[in-house]
């Protein structure tokens, strides 16, 4: 079970995740040692899953940001998997989330611009299976985008 | 920003575990500890990688739901996107806000702790935004993020 120096050094940690120990035992007004424990303790708990770099695709030359939100024909078994499988091999899906909800499944899709999105949206996401509908959202800004949890 | 094969085996690299170090993606790519470390800096420079985040397991801390809101503003409402931005972006749950062109005016990320945790996030916090209208809720089920057009 966590206790609240362990809640605290994970909201230190989250919203600065390149403190060094020494900022961090400080911060978090514990001894570098027990800061070093308690983050492999709750490694090895599998509640710290890892660091991850954030690429940003804009400085990339990937302009176009758009939210597709499918459903699907539920009458085939095999909808979700085929879908799935077939989404997971088109290069410019960044990310694949299910839903419960009048949404089935959306895919995050990104392009260097207009031209390119509506090849990439022709020829590699219309051909996906078993859509029985599709909306998009086009993203204009990112607000907030921490994805920090509550702690 | 432009890149070459090495720069984009080192981008997946860090974007999966981002405490790699410059030796051991060195080792891994063929390249000295220093080169690595030089080409890792100018993706930072550069803006490529925008930043190092924390994964965390959302469930394991308590967190066993994770709603997808589409938010419409209210036509009539007088409210300045701005208004709502900061209301919406100060409220903890709310991990992620972006602002959509299509059916909805804004897309929300929001964790809770179950379904009647949500519930009262929902009623107390986001019905009673300025200019919140029409609100649609899709429960996550499943989500995986993909490496990107980068190799």
């Amino acid at each position: 079970m966590l206790d609240d120096a362990d809640r605290r050094l994970l909201r230190h940690l989250q919203a600065d995740p390149e403190l060094t120990a020494a900022q961090l035992s400080e911060r978090c007004g514990l001894s570098a040692a027990s800061c070093w424990r308690r983050i492999e303790a709750m490694t090895a708990a599998g509640i710290i899953l890892g660091h991850e770099a954030v690429i940003d695709w804009a400085a990339l030359g990937y302009s176009v940001e758009v939210s597709l939100r499918f459903t699907l024909d539920k009458t085939q078994a095999r909808a979700f998997d085929e879908f799935l499988a077939a989404a997971r091999e088109v290069p410019e899906v960044l990310e694949i989330q299910t839903f419960l909800g009048r949404v089935d499944v959306r895919l995050s899709v990104i392009a260097r611009d207009l031209p390119h999105y509506q090849e990439v949206y022709r020829e590699r996401i219309l051909t996906l299976p078993h859509i029985a509908d599709v909306e998009a959202l086009m993203h204009i800004a990112r607000i907030k985008t921490d994805e920090a949890l509550p702690l | 920003m432009d890149l070459d094969e090495i720069d984009r085996s080192l981008l997946r690299a860090l974007a999966q575990d981002a405490t790699q170090t410059a030796g051991a993606l060195g080792r891994r790519f063929g390249l000295s500890q220093p080169a690595t470390w030089r080409r890792i800096k100018r993706l930072e420079e550069g803006g490529a990688i925008k930043g190092r985040r924390l994964r965390l397991n959302a469930e394991a801390l308590g967190f066993g739901v994770t709603v997808f809101l589409g938010v419409k503003l209210g036509r009539k409402a007088q409210t300045s996107l701005a208004d709502f931005e900061r209301a919406v972006s100060a409220i903890p749950e709310v991990q992620t806000v972006e602002h959509v062109l299509g059916m909805y005016d804004f897309r929300l990320r929001v964790v809770a702790r179950d379904l009647p945790d949500f519930e009262r996030v929902l009623r107390r916090r986001i019905m009673t935004l300025p200019g919140a209208g029409e609100v649609e809720a899709n429960v996550l089920l499943s989500e995986e993020r993909r490496p990107g057009p980068i190799g």
